[in-house]
């Protein structure tokens, strides 16, 4: 399975998607903002299929508008809740734009399927480049985020004291997250983002309370189910978002089933 | 008398609204001082302009000798939580660390800094409970958190921003008796909100009590009579003592309970 070219890429696809997405993803469990990963796939699937009508990268018109959309949410704060009506026209608006401009281009429904559900054995080394500079950036991006996010996240009125501008946090961090569901969407694909950036994170975080713990077993995570996924695939020759969105409901539900929050296992 | 705050001619808005006009008075160092008054007089925004948070329109804030600017570690704040804790998956170890180190340091807490967070959980006795996770705690507990987190960075003052709102009578003795061993112990002045007097009356060196825009400070027995809050809430106030409590009344209402009312 290792010998083939689109495997070892699928698995370095895979492992760097889980790097990303797991660490990401554990913030935005605990600002409890899972929707904006969600919300933010749907919204890139208009700016890939948007990209390749004007002969772009689709994978650069995907992240463009993630990454504007999230530092958009992040701007608008706390308007963007409780406004769920308003949120969900907006997303199947962008749903039926992608289509559109699918529709404009060739009408492809593979194209449209490997945005919607992922395609990470079609991933090649070009896009695995790519793939792994956008991992850089963003691990060193959250590394220097990472204290004020905390903070602002647990504690935004007293961080707000401290001089950190809660609303400039809040938009770097959701354009992070923009480049992580980017990022995602090469192997599970804009409507299965959430399986590798929330699933993991929030059974880690009901496996440990403590930062640094959950922190790590999240990405853990996030890697055990991205590879497994994909071997499982190769094994069964179903589809790998179908075992990485299996696996990561299973491990969430089985850390439900264990002890609930106290100290945790660890 | 050295002074912990000082308000010169400050004139305080919020929303383009002054709300409290023309302050003029000194905090004295080292008192547990309780900031009393009806729900919308400014008690926050007294705390806010404290931390430079609030600018005053016009007039000045001193505090610590200084004008006030925002970001004094000096200051510690307990400010009122607006978003729940109780959906918050994170040990209250770590909530309490959220606020320590400076604001863009990399990389994991230092040892003596974890050993500060340490100490400051000990000092209000969480250490039993701090490594569970906040979403599990009760109200007095996670009070006892965030009042460890306020005391990071050896702050020579604490502005506790109605600590006592959603606690039952008992934690809310507990809290201040608290509040007052510390206040004692690292000799540092306290500024408490609160709606309601008698809890903090077996604690309180001074009264800060604002209303109509105005302030009075002085000891319990010069600030809470009929005539000082007859001014500061515009209308006819008559004050009973009971049994040690007093009792604030207009028309017949105790007046601390119909403020107490939130919207």
């Amino acid at each position: 399975m290792f010998t083939y070219d689109f495997m070892q890429n699928a698995f370095v696809a895979a492992l760097l998607v889980a790097l990303v997405s797991g660490s990401t993803g554990y913030f935005l469990v605990l600002r409890g903002q899972s929707f904006a990963g969600h919300a933010l796939g749907h919204v890139g699937f208009a700016g890939a299929t948007g990209a390749v009508l004007l002969g772009i990268s689709p994978f650069w018109g995907l992240m463009a508008v993630t990454t504007a959309g999230g530092a958009l949410m992040g701007f608008l704060g706390e308007r963007v809740h409780e406004r769920d009506v308003a949120i969900g026209m907006v997303l199947s608006l962008a749903l039926g734009v992608g289509l559109l401009f699918l529709n404009f281009f060739t009408g492809s429904a593979v194209q449209a399927t490997s945005l919607l559900f992922g395609n990470v054995l079609g991933v090649d080394r070009a896009t695995l480049w790519q793939m792994a500079g956008l991992a850089v950036f963003s691990s060193c991006a959250l590394g220097i985020l990472a204290r004020p996010l905390l903070f602002a996240s647990a504690r935004p009125e007293l961080a707000e004291a401290r001089g950190i501008d809660l609303r400039l946090v809040s938009m770097a961090y959701l354009a992070l997250v923009g480049v992580a569901v980017a990022e995602a969407v090469q192997v599970v694909g804009v409507l299965l983002v959430f399986s590798l950036m929330v699933g993991p994170a929030a059974a880690a975080q009901r496996l440990t309370a403590r930062f640094v713990s959950g922190f790590w077993i999240s990405v853990g995570l996030a890697a055990a189910e991205a590879v497994a996924g994909v071997a499982l695939a190769y094994v069964t020759d179903w589809p790998a978002s179908f075992w990485i969105s299996f696996l990561s409901a299973l491990i969430y539900m089985i850390s439900l089933a264990g002890r609930q929050g106290k100290c945790g296992l660890f | 008398m050295s002074e912990a705050a000082r308000f010169e001619g400050a004139s305080l808005a919020l929303g383009g609204r002054v709300i409290l006009r023309a302050l003029d008075f000194s905090l004295p160092q080292g008192a547990f001082i309780g900031v009393l008054g009806p729900n919308g007089a400014g008690k926050t925004t007294l705390l806010r302009a404290m931390l430079g948070l609030v600018r005053p329109v016009a007039g000045n804030v001193t505090v610590l000798g200084r004008l006030a600017t925002p970001g004094q570690v000096a200051i510690g704040y307990l400010p009122q939580t607006r978003t729940p804790l109780s959906a918050l998956r994170l040990s209250g170890r770590d909530l309490v660390a959220a606020g320590a180190g400076r604001t863009w340091q990399l990389g994991p807490l230092r040892r003596a800094q974890r050993q500060e967070v340490a100490d400051a959980i000990e000092m209000v006795d969480a250490g039993a409970y701090a490594d569970r996770a906040v979403s599990t705690l009760s109200g007095g507990e996670r009070q006892r958190l965030l009042l460890a987190q306020a005391l990071l960075g050896s702050p020579k003052m604490l502005l506790l921003d109605e600590p006592l709102s959603s606690l039952d009578p008992h934690h809310q003795a507990a809290t201040v008796a608290l509040v007052r061993r510390l206040q004692t112990r690292l000799g540092i002045t306290v500024c408490f909100t609160a709606h309601e007097l008698n809890p903090l009356l077996p604690v309180l060196d001074y009264v800060l009590y604002l209303g109509n825009g105005e302030a009075a400070l002085g000891s319990v027995d010069e600030v809470v009579t009929p005539a000082v809050l007859s001014r500061l809430y515009g209308a006819p106030i008559d004050v009973f003592r009971v049994q040690g409590k007093i009792f604030v009344m207009a028309d017949g209402h105790a007046v601390e309970r119909d403020s107490h009312v939130h919207l």
